[in-house]
């Protein structure tokens, strides 16, 4: 169960050379072997979305991912949203329409998000909803959440 | 000269955000020490049961496995103690930290693993052997909360009528984001011992756990990062936060222990858990003449450090807006094999606003009223206020220190166009629909004292910092505190910091609970920030040749009343040897009593149980809003959290006392599509007297009369008056309900 196998994770376009168990998560390894402790973990059971980072283009719970998974993929965490000084729209936009409280859940939910509308700009407000509603928030009632990643998928499609 | 800018009242974006958006919170888990030692705690799986052995040596026969402590070896740490609202009787109940030869609950700390990695810590606690011989689950009573004034057998003697309820609240709690976490760190250089990961009460919990490991309080300090929702469960003392500091000190390494979401949701308070048989004496009219409540309140298996808080808070507040000239109380207090219980956002009102409630719609259907006509029969008017309710709690007389219930309650209706809407409701009924409508009042408090302080000091960059003793979990207590020092000492909010939650920064502080901070850490503020303005002028006058009257502060500028050369604070700083600063208490032996409506209309869902909230309209009043979209924030918060309490989530036990609900899959929170949008009117027609800006706190008034507001509107679409008698309506419930079972 111990043996540890050397891979490598390129998340945000940095490469991470790390020796990790097998059955080590991939969203341990981001906090804690490459470091980048903007993934949170809030459940371990795939329910919660806090830990939802991109995976080669697709959102995904890094607590239901094994870290030896994703080598060789693209991962995409909160840390590289922005650039520099200025915030992705995303983030421009929860700060925006107040759409996070404690700031738990949303690194999961910016993540989600930005996922699903690089995927699909022109999402309905209903499968929008839908999307939303796979990540939990405990603070902000959603609705605030839902305000902010409508005005980001508009700045997005420009 | 230039114009000087107000903050408060306005929705400034937060200071808070930025590093949160980037991934730069610092969060319990966030934190690490080189060389640290993960902690994993070996929870009884057994709901009540006498503890024959504990053998850890498989577990300490693991490579990397430092230690397994169990009873034994904590066996000089006392009990965890209460914090609030002790009443005789309880003491005997306090929680050990680690088990005591017995396990009363499912999730109960037996013993903890200390090893170099969390996975191998979790790896060696299952490998930890616990032979625990079962006992019969017990009920235990060990104190009865009571309350009550006037005439009661008088009341119901002289009554036209007596209506009667016997209404249930489910077990459920606030369920933050964030698991609890703590680190501790022994620094043996400078003898003193680190806790991270603090929250809601840092300079309690510090005394706390300096008297409970036998340190000077001074040589024990606690930190609080970033928090991941608090809602009164978090921060709390908790065992595992002493089993850490404990450890650190023993084995001079960090110690570090992040909780799982199973160990969560069974060693977390839970909370609300109360059945109440209530009796209201009506006159013909439907005009309250005396509430009579006995309840049963479940606090699980130990009195943690709310003690008594839960149960004196729901007998204290029931009468809510209502004229009641008799009142009487009885909670008592059970003990039983769940997860130990405490506060939960609008803790005890959550409860009893639907009780009260309830037992108001019975009334109405009693006397032949409709549901607002039965409430502004009985309001207490606006001539009455400051209103002596005649009861204490939380060591305060409550006095509803102002308002106006019937104002408020025209304004929810006419906001929510309720006579058009029952009429909508009503033809869609027609038509075979099973919808409807319900209102709730209900009166909250909050700005619970006794004190607060704060220091302000002036940087030699011209920055402001902001040191408080109280505690942010994730509600915007830097953004909005920064706003009234902004408004008051004439600088921009954004040029100040608010440091909060640290024990070494500030020597007392009460923390972050019972809608507190913005009333009593902002009028402190306010305090501490005309202080210091006085003292800037005062030092500037000799510097600028004029007098001090002739000067004020203006965008961080010192400046001329008639124009001319002006200063800028950060000169100002550098001239001082002294240093710029001010520190200031505010007190308040009372607390303030915010109020508000709910209107809700639901639909049912025939076939599945399933209701949909279709409108949600929420007035509240909390007398100045410092930043309305914060506030409306907390207010669209609290209700997602009373939805779920309404409608979803339960603490569900097996008659073994085995939990039901470990898993955010049996665990149901509302998501993006049970959350309705909402219309919130922030209103501000009584500004509390009892501080100069008026302010009374908004944390809870979103989350406090939903159940009772849900639960009346479900009767309408039922079209059976006080069909809802249980909390959480869940869709079994419901279908049963409707199926006349």
């Amino acid at each position: 169960m111990t043996e540890k196998s050397s891979i490598t994770l390129t998340i945000n376009g940095r490469d991470h050379a790390i020796k990790v168990e097998a059955r080590r998560t991939l969203a341990d390894a981001i906090r804690e072997d490459c470091g980048q402790t903007g993934t949170h973990i809030g459940c371990e059971h795939g329910v919660c979305g806090a830990c939802t980072v991109i995976v080669d283009g697709e959102p995904v719970r890094s607590c239901l991912m094994f870290a030896a998974q994703a080598a060789g993929k693209q991962i995409r965490t909160v840390e590289g949203l922005a650039k520099g000084d200025t915030l992705h729209p995303m983030q421009q936009a929860f700060m925006d329409h107040h759409g996070l409280q404690c700031g738990f859940c949303t690194p999961g939910f910016l993540m989600l998000a930005v996922g699903v509308l690089e995927r699909e700009p022109d999402i309905s407000d209903d499968d929008l909803i839908d999307v939303l509603s796979s990540n939990l928030c405990r603070c902000t009632g959603y609705q605030n959440i839902i305000k902010a990643v409508r005005a980001a998928a508009k700045e997005m499609r420009k | 000269m230039p114009e000087k800018q107000k903050f408060i009242g306005r929705s400034v974006p937060r200071l808070e955000d930025r590093p949160l958006l980037t991934g730069q919170g610092r969060f319990a888990a966030d934190v690490s020490f080189p060389g640290q030692w993960h902690m994993r705690v070996v929870r009884s799986p057994v709901a009540h049961g006498n503890i024959i052995s504990v053998d850890a040596a498989a577990a300490l026969a693991l490579p990397g496995v430092h230690a397994v402590w169990t009873y034994k070896d904590v066996a000089h740490i006392p009990r965890i103690g209460f914090r609030l609202t002790r009443i005789e009787g309880l003491t005997p109940y306090q929680q050990p930290v680690l088990a005591d030869g017995v396990v009363r609950y499912v999730g109960e700390p037996v013993a903890v693993v200390f090893a170099d990695d969390p996975y191998l810590a979790e790896d060696a606690a299952d490998l930890v052997a616990l032979d625990i011989a079962p006992l019969a689950l017990a009920v235990t009573e060990p104190g009865v909360v009571r309350k009550a004034y006037g005439d009661i057998e008088a009341a119901f003697r002289d009554a036209h009528a007596v209506v009667k309820v016997e209404l249930a609240v489910g077990r459920h709690s606030g369920v933050p984001m964030e698991t609890r976490g703590a680190v501790a760190r022994y620094d043996e250089a400078r003898d003193v011992l680190e806790m991270h990961g603090a929250a809601k009460v840092p300079h309690w919990n510090r005394d706390q756990i300096a008297k409970m490991l036998g340190r000077d309080i001074n040589s024990v300090q606690l930190y609080e990062g970033h928090v991941g929702g608090g809602f009164g469960i978090r921060g709390e003392l908790y065992p595992e936060d002493v089993l850490v500091c404990a450890a650190a000190l023993k084995f001079k390494r960090p110690i570090k222990w992040i909780e799982d979401r199973r160990e969560h949701l069974i060693s977390a308070n839970h909370s609300r858990d109360q059945v109440h048989r209530v009796r209201a004496a009506i006159d013909a009219q439907g005009r309250i003449l005396g509430i009579d409540d006995e309840f049963f309140h479940d606090n699980g298996a130990y009195m943690r450090t709310h003690a008594a808080t839960v149960p004196d808070l729901a007998a204290a507040m029931l009468p809510g807006p209502y004229r009641v000239p008799a009142y009487r109380a009885a909670g008592h207090i059970r003990l039983t094999h769940k997860t130990p219980a405490g506060t939960y956002r609008a803790p005890g009102r959550y409860e009893s606003t639907f009780v009260r409630e309830r037992l108001m719609d019975a009334i109405a259907a009693k006397v032949g009223i409709d549901t607002v006509e039965v409430r502004r029969r009985n309001l207490i008017g606006k001539s009455a206020m400051p209103y002596n309710l005649g009861l204490e709690t939380l060591g305060t007389h409550i006095v509803y220190d102002s308002g106006d219930y019937a104002l408020l309650l025209d304004k929810a209706l006419q906001a929510a166009g309720w006579h058009k809407l029952q009429a909508e409701l009503k033809m869609r009924r027609a038509k075979g629909e099973k919808v409807g409508g319900g209102v709730g009042m209900f009166v909250e408090k909050s700005g619970l004292g006794p004190f607060d302080t704060v220091r302000i000091d002036v940087k030699r960059d011209g920055r402001v910092e902001v040191v408080t003793g109280v505690a942010s979990i994730g509600q915007g207590v830097e953004t909005v505190i920064a706003q009234i020092c902004a408004d008051t000492l004439g600088v921009d909010y954004q040029d100040i910091n608010v440091v909060h939650g640290q024990t070494d920064r500030i020597a007392k502080g009460m923390g972050a609970f019972a809608s507190r901070v913005t009333v009593m850490c902002g009028e402190a503020t306010r305090l501490a920030a005309v202080k210091l303005r006085e003292k800037a002028l005062q030092a500037a006058a000799p510097l600028m040749q004029t007098n001090a009257g002739a000067l004020d502060i203006v965008g961080g500028e010192i400046v001329r009343s008639g124009g001319g050369p002006s200063m800028t604070l950060a000169a100002l700083a550098q001239q001082v040897s002294e240093g710029l600063s001010a520190e200031d208490t505010f007190e308040a032996a009372h607390m303030v009593y915010p109020y508000g409506v709910h209107v809700a209309a639901v639909k049912i869902d025939a076939e599945t149980g399933g209701v949909t909230i279709e409108r949600y309209v929420i007035a509240y009043d909390i007398g100045k809003a410092v930043n309305p979209k914060l506030v409306e924030g907390q207010i669209a918060g609290g209700l997602a959290q009373g939805i779920g309490g309404a409608l979803f989530e339960e603490f569900a036990y097996d008659e073994s006392g085995e939990p039901l609900s470990v898993t955010f899959a049996d665990y149901l929170m509302p998501t993006a599509r049970e959350v309705p949008d909402i219309s919130v009117l922030i209103s501000e027609d009584a500004p509390s007297p009892l501080n100069p800006l008026g302010l009374k706190g908004a944390g809870e008034g979103g989350a406090n009369p939903v159940g009772a507001v849900i639960a009346s509107a479900i009767d309408d679409a039922l079209q059976r008056p006080g069909a809802v008698t249980r909390l959480p309506v869940t869709p079994q419930r419901l279908k049963a309900l409707m199926a006349g079972r």
